[in-house]
């Protein structure tokens, strides 16, 4: 038991069950999933699909926070993605075609790619703290955003890019599906070689790892632009769902949800050990905490009071069971000392 | 910058010493955008003009004040927007409820610097990382907002009224309360930061948290202080909001933290903590202001340029200090 209890997921853990039974007392058959026309639905499913976007970006920021970085520009290239997508699709000749569609794809991407690069050059290469390296293009790049969509919020019809939002494959949403497929891939990747241990590494001490040999300065520009790119994917998702290239709203304040869904997984902002399942967990809370606003009949004025104490409350539960871990190791530690 | 850096070879005794720096590269860029203004546009330079630019960005003086202390010490503060949009939110149904301004106006400011008190005792004594906590803190005070009003509130108090419209003129010069109260922020402020024991032990903690405590300075008091500043600026800065719009709004403020830190950073304060300087603060929201006056003068750009070249200017100044503390070490 007490293992269970000090299983770093147990509070995370815990506040997800809290939130889907409080739903479940309220509206017992809303954990149900039917099936129509082929397709799977439910809260469940709603959840899955929901939380896509923030998946991918929590995903990127994960990476990032390993490496002891930052990075507040996620919420402005989700917008960026999502402008240069709709305007290329708006101002194509044939919008409905998939040839368009991947087109749209590719160039948003690419730029994204381009813009999680010049992040990397000014954390790695620069040396400028990441928080402030982010920052610029946090500012900057909604009035980017608004740039390329004139101020206009463009709206645009395409079959085939909505389906990336709205489609299903084998009965489940795309936009899920793309998610964490993406996250388990990138997760085996990490995992199973010595990839994240190189980040763990860089984040713990950088200049040690440089030191041993590790190209922690490729490390570290290589995780910005993963995290562009999967800022980028998530903006796709986000405007393919509204067909709508919001510059102003789309992806507000994910940065904030991103960093929030990572801490509540144990990741700690101080860079090194990361948790990806925890970040997930982090990210079914965040997802999950929207939908029980709404079963509970909470006035979504207040979900950010709501929001703020569930953050608080699980910071506070983890942090004092992180001290009592320290304890415990501490002691641990005192008596090999002295058993030598 | 290389014309300085050889006054200060050949007589090292009259040379800045380099932690000015910034801070006058910050200046050169203010009196280089006026020069630049004045000399595009008609008017640029009139009293009414610059008057405004201390008018329209009193509440953001403020932010960037209490900011600045949290910076100092290499915190954040993400919660002063939502703190500001909470105190003018609270200062405005109060008023409407009757209770006297006298009552109102310190229980405004109280809220701040309770939210502040939370947010460093979550930092301090539960190791909660700062950007997290102040994160729950800007959640938190949003919330609030909400629940004592969802929609616009006016002020009709009198009294209020009357402090918000009292105002000094000379010629076309202006001075509102608003611009008084921050101006005096900003001299406080620099009094505790550099003439007394908590100030200097403020740059210690930012300096290297591990030296001041070994150096028997009260760190732990002193990182719990810094956040009730703070919160206690932006409430004040709510109040002054209140008074610029005459209204209290759960949404004000959206964003208003970035504005601050922005204009603590162009100011010349390093986000890791221990240098920078209050005065560099005020010149860096008035590049901020600037930024916007010019983009209103210009009238063709649109209102999104202002976000871009502040990004830009963010960059420059980033840059900078990065060469600046290279050939420091």
């Amino acid at each position: 038991m007490t293992r269970i209890y000090k299983h770093r997921l147990f509070w995370p853990v815990v506040a997800l069950l809290a939130l889907l039974l409080a739903c479940t007392i309220k509206r017992p058959d809303i954990l149900g999933i039917s099936v129509l026309d082929g397709h799977l639905f439910g809260a469940p499913i709603d959840i899955l699909r929901n939380s896509s976007p923030l998946l991918l970006v929590s995903l990127g920021m994960t990476l990032v926070i390993a490496t002891r970085g930052i990075d507040l520009s996620v919420g402005a290239i989700v917008a960026i993605s999502g402008a240069v997508a709709l305007t290329f699709i708006a101002s194509s000749s044939n919008p409905g075609s998939v040839g368009t569609a991947i087109g749209a794809i590719v160039v948003a991407l690419g730029l994204c790619v381009i813009l999680g690069a010049f992040n990397g050059l000014l954390v790695a290469n620069f040396g400028i703290q990441p928080i402030v390296a982010t920052l610029i293009l946090m500012t900057a790049g909604r009035g980017v955003a608004m740039l390329i969509t004139n101020g206009q919020i463009t709206t645009v019809n395409s079959a085939p890019f909505s389906k990336l939002a709205s489609g299903f494959v084998l009965g489940l949403p795309v936009a899920a599906l793309i998610a964490y497929g993406v996250f388990a891939v990138v997760a085996l990747v990490v995992r199973r070689t010595a990839l994240g241990m190189l980040l763990e590494a860089v984040g713990i001490n950088p200049e040690a790892s440089r030191l041993a040999g590790v190209k922690s300065k490729t490390l570290v520009f290589t995780v910005y632009v993963l995290c562009g790119l999967l800022s980028g994917l998530a903006g796709l998702i986000f405007a393919a769902n509204t067909m709508a290239a919001d510059a102003n709203n789309a992806g507000l304040f994910i940065e904030l949800d991103a960093i929030l869904a990572v801490v509540i997984g144990g990741t700690s902002l101080a860079g090194g050990k990361f948790n990806l399942a925890g970040t997930m967990i982090g990210v079914l809370i965040i997802t999950t905490l929207t939908l029980a606003v709404t079963v509970l009949g909470i006035s979504p004025l207040v979900t950010s009071l709501f929001k703020a104490i569930v953050v608080i409350a699980v910071t506070l539960m983890m942090s004092t069971r992180l001290r009592a871990m320290f304890g415990s190791l501490r002691d641990r530690r005192r008596y090999q000392e002295v058993g030598a | 910058m290389s014309i300085l850096s050889e006054t200060r070879k050949s007589a090292p005794k009259l040379s800045l010493d380099r932690r000015y720096l910034p801070v006058l590269g910050t200046v050169v860029v203010f009196v280089l955008m006026l020069v630049i203004g004045g000399a595009r546009y008609e008017n640029f330079l009139s009293p009414a003009v610059l008057s405004n630019l201390f008018i329209n960005n009193a509440h953001l003086i403020v932010l960037a004040a209490g900011m600045t202390f949290v910076i100092l010490t290499g915190g954040i503060d993400l919660s002063v927007g939502a703190v500001l949009a909470l105190s003018s939110v609270i200062t405005a149904t109060m008023l409407n409820a009757g209770i006297p301004l006298s009552l109102v106006l310190p229980i405004a400011i109280l809220s701040g610097s309770i939210i502040g008190l939370g947010m460093g005792v979550m930092i301090q004594y539960f190791e909660v990382q700062p950007f997290v906590a102040t994160l729950a803190g800007m959640f938190l005070a949003r919330g609030l907002c909400f629940i004592f009003a969802p929609e616009s509130v006016p002020i009709r108090n009198e009294g209020f009224v009357a402090l918000s419209s009292w105002g000094v003129s000379s010629g076309r010069w202006r001075l509102t309360a608003a611009v008084v109260i921050a101006l005096l922020v900003v001299a406080a402020s620099w009094w505790v930061l550099h003439r007394t024991r908590f100030g200097r032990t403020v740059y210690a903690v930012g300096g290297g948290e591990q030296s001041a405590t070994l150096m028997g300075l009260r760190v732990a008091r002193t990182k719990v202080m810094v956040y009730v500043i703070s919160g206690t600026c932006a409430s004040l800065g709510g109040i002054l909001f209140a008074m610029f719009s005459r209204s209290g709004y759960a949404l004000t403020g959206v964003g208003m933290e970035l504005d601050a830190i922005a204009a603590v950073v162009i100011g010349g304060t390093l986000l890791i903590g221990g240098m920078g300087f209050i005065l560099g603060s005020v010149v860096g929201v008035m590049v901020l202001g600037l930024i916007q006056t010019i983009i209103t003068f210009e009238g063709t750009l649109s209102s999104w340029w202002t976000k871009i070249v502040i990004g830009v200017l963010l960059l420059v100044f980033v840059v900078l200090q990065r060469i600046l503390t290279l050939r420091r070490n």
